[in-house]
């Protein structure tokens, strides 16, 4: 189980403080499936990254399967099954995709079977990606995908996707949100994602909408989905049906 | 031959020897032959006026391996080495080359390796270099090659460059001139630290039509260290160039890179890029991730960059 207990994390801006993070309190129960989405800028990475320890929070605990794990390091937390895959993950001159899968997993035997699993579940080739380079020659979306693979070959207990989708095209998209389900359906891991994509927000156990640093509104996909369309022009009961239209 | 640990080790490092290569070979150790081997197609002689050695490979011949390292156990010993190699057409051969120096006293040890192939019509030769020093001396390990590549219609080289670490000061020459048809790919890869210097000097002259040249130069600089990279490529008929340099520099070294590109004629294509930056944070959190610490992330990023 994850626990976040009062979280905050604000930062200095001019000569006052900017909260990005404020009071945050939630808990996510073991092999669960939780969206975090909501507006731009809302804190939904913050979040997500805090619980990674790649930001360090002002105030407030985290504590995972029992532990206070706030102030542990990154090496530490991903040593206690948390994974965490980048919305925009870097790129590696030199480093091959079949490395960073055998680093990812933490065998260095790891066989060319196993990475064809993991790259399959996201919808690439393991005959035409396992020796590249993780470099400028891929595409932001092949990237993106290589990154989820690592998260997949990670095998962790805690499984954290910044907007999984972002940049992927539409047929891998699908492969991507059946990944999900099977993984969720499997058990064993507790997924957060954050994401806009409603076929992903559907798969969630629970969706949280983050915005302005506090969790906003949580409840069911079928509960959370209308809300968000409702703030959508469709939805928006300002305009005008002319002006919708256009 | 390969007598004590240090022997082994070296020739290990250099020439990935483990034994008794197969093949033709000639090892070089503290100015004197530690052992030779021609074999039906490849002839190994040692050159009369001057110290070295010609290699002379037949024509049609294929899949063959040669090795030539050399290693310097002595400290204070400086040499200059000329090897040539005729590499008759047709040929598909591997040539493994490559110094070590151990030095464990207080005095300079230096090898100077003249290298010079003519390659044949239609004829590809891999080769390999490998510069590695070690020994808990003072005294300096250095080595200045000098490589000058001949390649006539139709053949092709690929040359892998690699400074292992140890090398206190280097000077790299290296020039190809490829004939109609040829091509040539570089592959340099160089790591300095402490306050070592290394230099490499590169040209390559795309004189044949549909000639082909590529350049790609990775190296580290760490600590207080320096490198200069002055790669140039030279198009004089239609051709297709690329020089690609990037640098991860550390610490307070200092990596100065200047690519240079002429074209002599409106149908050459000739490309070049240049890096230079430190490891990005943004790499080492991902490693970090993957349950790496930063120092076995930072490791992991340097020889995957230099592998």
């Amino acid at each position: 189980m994850l626990e976040l207990k009062r979280l905050s994390y604000a930062v200095e801006e001019g000569d006052g403080r900017l909260g990005i993070l404020n009071d945050i309190s939630l808990t996510v129960e073991e092999g669960s499936l939780v969206v975090f989405t909501g507006p731009n800028g809302g804190g939904k990475t913050t979040l997500a990254k805090s619980i990674m320890g790649l930001v360090q929070p002002t105030a407030g605990e985290i504590f995972w399967s029992g532990e206070d794990i706030t102030h542990l390091g990154i090496t530490d937390r991903a040593r206690r099954g948390i994974s965490y895959g980048f919305q925009q993950p870097p790129r590696f001159k030199g480093l091959t995709v079949r490395k960073l899968l055998t680093l990812a997993s933490g065998d260095e035997r790891l066989s060319k079977d196993r990475c064809c699993q993991y790259l399959t579940r996201v919808g690439l080739c393991a005959n035409d990606y396992l020796d590249r380079e993780v470099d400028g020659s891929l595409s932001g979306g092949e990237v993106k995908r290589i990154e989820i693979a690592t998260i997949l070959a990670r095998q962790g207990k805690l499984m954290i996707f910044d907007e999984p989708e972002a940049g992927i095209d539409l047929w891998s998209f699908a492969r991507l949100t059946e990944t999900f389900e099977q993984l969720h359906a499997a058990g064993g891991a507790t997924m957060i994602i954050i994401s806009h994509q409603e076929r992903i927000i559907s798969l969630a156990d629970e969706v949280i909408v983050v915005g302005e640093g506090r969790l906003r509104h949580r409840g069911a996909p079928a509960e959370i989905l209308p809300q968000i369309l409702a703030d959508t022009l469709g939805g928006c009961p300002v305009l005008t049906k002319e002006a919708k239209a256009q | 031959m390969m007598d004590t640990e240090i022997d082994r080790e070296l020739l290990e490092k250099i020439a990935d020897m483990l034994g008794k290569p197969v093949g033709a070979f000639n090892i070089r150790k503290d100015s004197g032959c530690d052992g030779r081997q021609s074999t039906e197609h490849i002839q190994i002689t040692s050159k009369e006026d001057k110290p070295g050695i010609d290699i002379r490979i037949q024509p049609g011949t294929v899949n063959e391996t040669c090795h030539i390292p050399v290693i310097i156990t002595k400290s204070g010993l400086s040499e200059t080495v000329y090897n040539d190699f005729y590499v008759g057409e047709n040929c598909n051969v591997e040539i493994v080359a490559g110094c070590g120096i151990h030095n464990c006293g207080d005095q300079e040890s230096r090898h100077d390796g003249v290298h010079t192939f003519y390659v044949g019509k239609h004829s590809h030769v891999r080769y390999t270099e490998k510069h590695y020093g070690g020994g808990t001396g003072t005294g300096g390990r250095i080595m200045n090659p000098k490589t000058v590549v001949y390649l006539e219609e139709g053949a092709t080289i690929q040359m892998e460059t690699v400074q292992i670490r140890g090398i206190d000061s280097t000077k790299r020459d290296t020039k190809i001139i490829c004939g109609p048809g040829a091509e040539a790919i570089v592959t340099e890869r160089l790591l300095t630290h402490g306050d070592q210097t290394a230099e490499s000097d590169m040209e390559i002259i795309l004189d044949g039509e549909d000639s082909k040249g590529r350049v790609i130069s990775r190296s580290v600089a760490q600590d207080g260290s320096s490198q200069v990279f002055y790669p140039r490529m030279v198009g004089n008929a239609k051709c297709f160039g690329h020089v690609q340099c990037d640098s991860i520099i550390m610490g307070g070294a200092k990596i100065k890179s200047i690519p240079a590109i002429t074209a002599n004629c409106t149908e050459a294509q000739l490309i070049h890029e240049a890096a230079i930056g430190k490891i990005a944070g943004d790499q080492l959190l991902k490693l970090e991730t993957l349950g790496l610490t930063e120092e076995e992330a930072e490791n992991c990023i340097l020889q995957g960059f230099l592998a």
